[in-house]
């Protein structure tokens, strides 16, 4: 009942902006275009069939070799409706997302970390820094490329040594 | 205007608390900005406990990831147990045992009175009520022991595995867990009679760090802080996992949404919680503790050393681990400090191509900007309490 709901009326609305849609273990996710990211958000949060109040997390995945790297997931749960959904979005090295904190405030910090994390860049974030690494920290240490002990300087004898560029 | 001037002649000052102040549970650096003791915006700076946990774990097999969640939420390393082996049975599509379940559920239960205990004893602690702490130690203690002898470990437990749990809930744990439930309730009673009535700790906890519930939906709080502003949701009841739904208990709520309410619905929990867990203590199947697949599930380590079969087998599941099919999933547990959920994308191999915490810690710690900002400084101190953060899980 849920599903159709999730599937069906989220793919009529939107039509063509609405990329890809997989069931998998009961789990619901739509793969979106960017330009209509904003848009579907603002509908899934207020639809009252939908009601998506909760924005539960927004993540950051790297599937570098492909023509747009990364992905920037989007959590999201109905406390009233008591279900869940995942929006996805794909977007290459250098281009912009939308940030969703205008909807959900708390995707401020998340927001933060995809971009500490990955070097995604969010337009319209009130304050965009990294949050875990220090502020003058080289690289996005969850990208493929960067390594699992990092980079060699003196600091870090035991990294990888650094390619020249 | 020289700089000593403008310092001079300005009313704000910029003050630095953390990281290594004492009531600031672990690691929190917040920069406040204080017009004489009122704050203008509290500013927390995390990381500094940062370790890279999801990097890591891309490199690990899956059932290798196990000790790595103990050391997130480290006050209740059941609960990141529970969270991570749940996540990847999910995505193996693994039912297991209903004695496993009823394991879980005691150990996740266990954990989080463990918890609640600690976060209360650190809150009055910081407040001045020196004797809570050690009270709370106390009991948690007898927690520590029951984990000791249900697997060998106090603090960093890996009990929960993938398939099940590694061990038995033998008859001495459930003689000791019973003898526990039947101390705690007038433990509680005695905590109540200290801090509920007391002068001091409604003056400083009343009315402070007030989030209305639809804020603290917006910034994302979950768990008691969440259920303290009226907010009925505990991932328990609303989408049971494991045998939750089996048990009677209740889900304690406040109304005001302020400290004093946070600490009545921590104090509820562990009543609710100890309820849950003599339910499940007595209701438990016998039957195996973990699902009967070799591929999943190491054997016992006695006999790694006495048969050859084993002793192969041990080795091939250490070596190569267990492949997971592709796709991805997220799965989340209600955790002493609230959803704790395990987002995996699965690339088809032995190791997750990508792992992401979602920590309660964490996106709980977003909202003491707006608990803290027209309050005093001296407040500062129970609203993160009341938030118990732990830094582990919160910088990862």
């Amino acid at each position: 009942m849920n599903d159709s709901t999730l599937i069906q009326k989220i793919r009529d609305t939107f039509g063509d902006d609405v990329i890809d849609t997989v069931v998998f273990r009961g789990e619901v996710t739509h793969l979106v275009k960017i330009a209509s990211l904003t848009k579907i958000l603002n509908f899934v949060k207020t639809d009252p069939a939908v009601r998506m109040n909760c924005l539960v997390d927004v993540i950051g995945v790297d599937y570098m070799g492909e023509a747009q790297r990364f992905e920037v997931v989007y959590h999201l749960y109905s406390i009233q409706k008591k279900h869940r959904l995942r929006i996805k979005v794909r977007v290459g090295d250098g281009e912009h997302v939308p940030s969703v904190t205008h909807i959900w405030a708390g995707a401020n910090w998340p927001e933060r970390e995809i971009f500490d994390m990955f070097g995604v860049v969010f337009d319209g974030h009130p304050d965009l820094k990294r949050i875990y690494m220090a502020e003058d920290w080289e690289g996005h240490p969850l990208r493929k490329d960067y390594p699992l002990r990092g980079f060699k300087d003196k600091f870090n004898p035991y990294g990888v040594e650094k390619e020249d560029s | 205007m020289s700089e000593r001037d403008e310092i001079i002649s300005s009313n704000v000052v910029t003050m630095h608390m953390g990281p290594q102040h004492p009531s600031t549970h672990g690691v929190l650096h917040l920069v406040l900005e204080l017009d004489g003791e009122k704050i203008l915006r509290a500013l927390p700076d995390i990381g500094y406990l940062h370790r890279g946990t999801e990097k890591i774990a891309e490199g690990l097999l899956y059932h290798q990831f196990v000790p790595y969640t103990d050391r997130l939420d480290y006050m209740a390393a059941m609960s990141n147990n529970l969270a991570y082996v749940q996540a990847v049975e999910k995505l193996l599509d693994l039912e297991i045992p209903d004695r496993a379940k009823y394991i879980r559920v005691v150990a996740a239960e266990l954990s989080r009175i463990a918890s609640h205990l600690l976060a209360i004893g650190a809150w009055a602690l910081d407040l001045g009520a020196m004797s809570i702490l050690l009270y709370a130690m106390r009991e948690r203690e007898i927690i520590l022991d029951i984990f000791e002898m249900l697997c060998g470990s106090r603090m960093t437990l890996t009990y929960l595995r993938v398939g099940g749990a590694r061990y038995d809930f033998t008859p001495q744990c459930k003689e000791a867990t019973l003898k526990f439930l039947d101390i705690l309730p007038d433990r509680l009673d005695e905590y109540e009679t200290i801090l509920t009535g007391n002068r001091i700790w409604i003056k400083r906890n009343k009315g402070v760090g007030v989030i209305s519930a639809d804020d603290a939906v917006a910034l994302g709080l979950t768990g008691p802080a969440l259920r303290a502003s009226g907010v009925r949701w505990d991932i328990r009841k609303d989408e049971p996992y494991l045998v939750y739904d089996r048990f009677e208990f209740d889900v304690p709520t406040g109304a005001n949404g302020d400290c004093f309410d946070r600490y009545a619905v921590r104090m509820e929990e562990m009543r609710q919680a100890a309820r849950i867990i003599r339910q499940a203590v007595n209701e438990m199947p016998d039957g195996p503790f973990a699902v009967d697949d070799p591929h999943i599930v190491p054997p016992p380590k006695p006999d790694v050393y006495k048969n050859m079969e084993s002793l192969i087998h041990h080795f091939k599941y250490v070596s190569h681990g267990f492949k997971v099919p592709k796709g991805e999933i997220y799965s989340a547990i209600e955790a002493p400090k609230g959803e704790l959920g395990v987002y995996i994308v699965s690339d088809g191999s032995e190791r997750p191509y990508r792992l992401k915490i979602r920590a309660p810690s964490f996106m709980n710690l977003q909202t003491i900007n707006h608990l803290a900002t027209g309050r005093y400084l001296s407040d500062v101190i129970a609203i993160i309490s009341s938030l118990d953060p732990v830094f582990g899980e919160c910088d990862k």
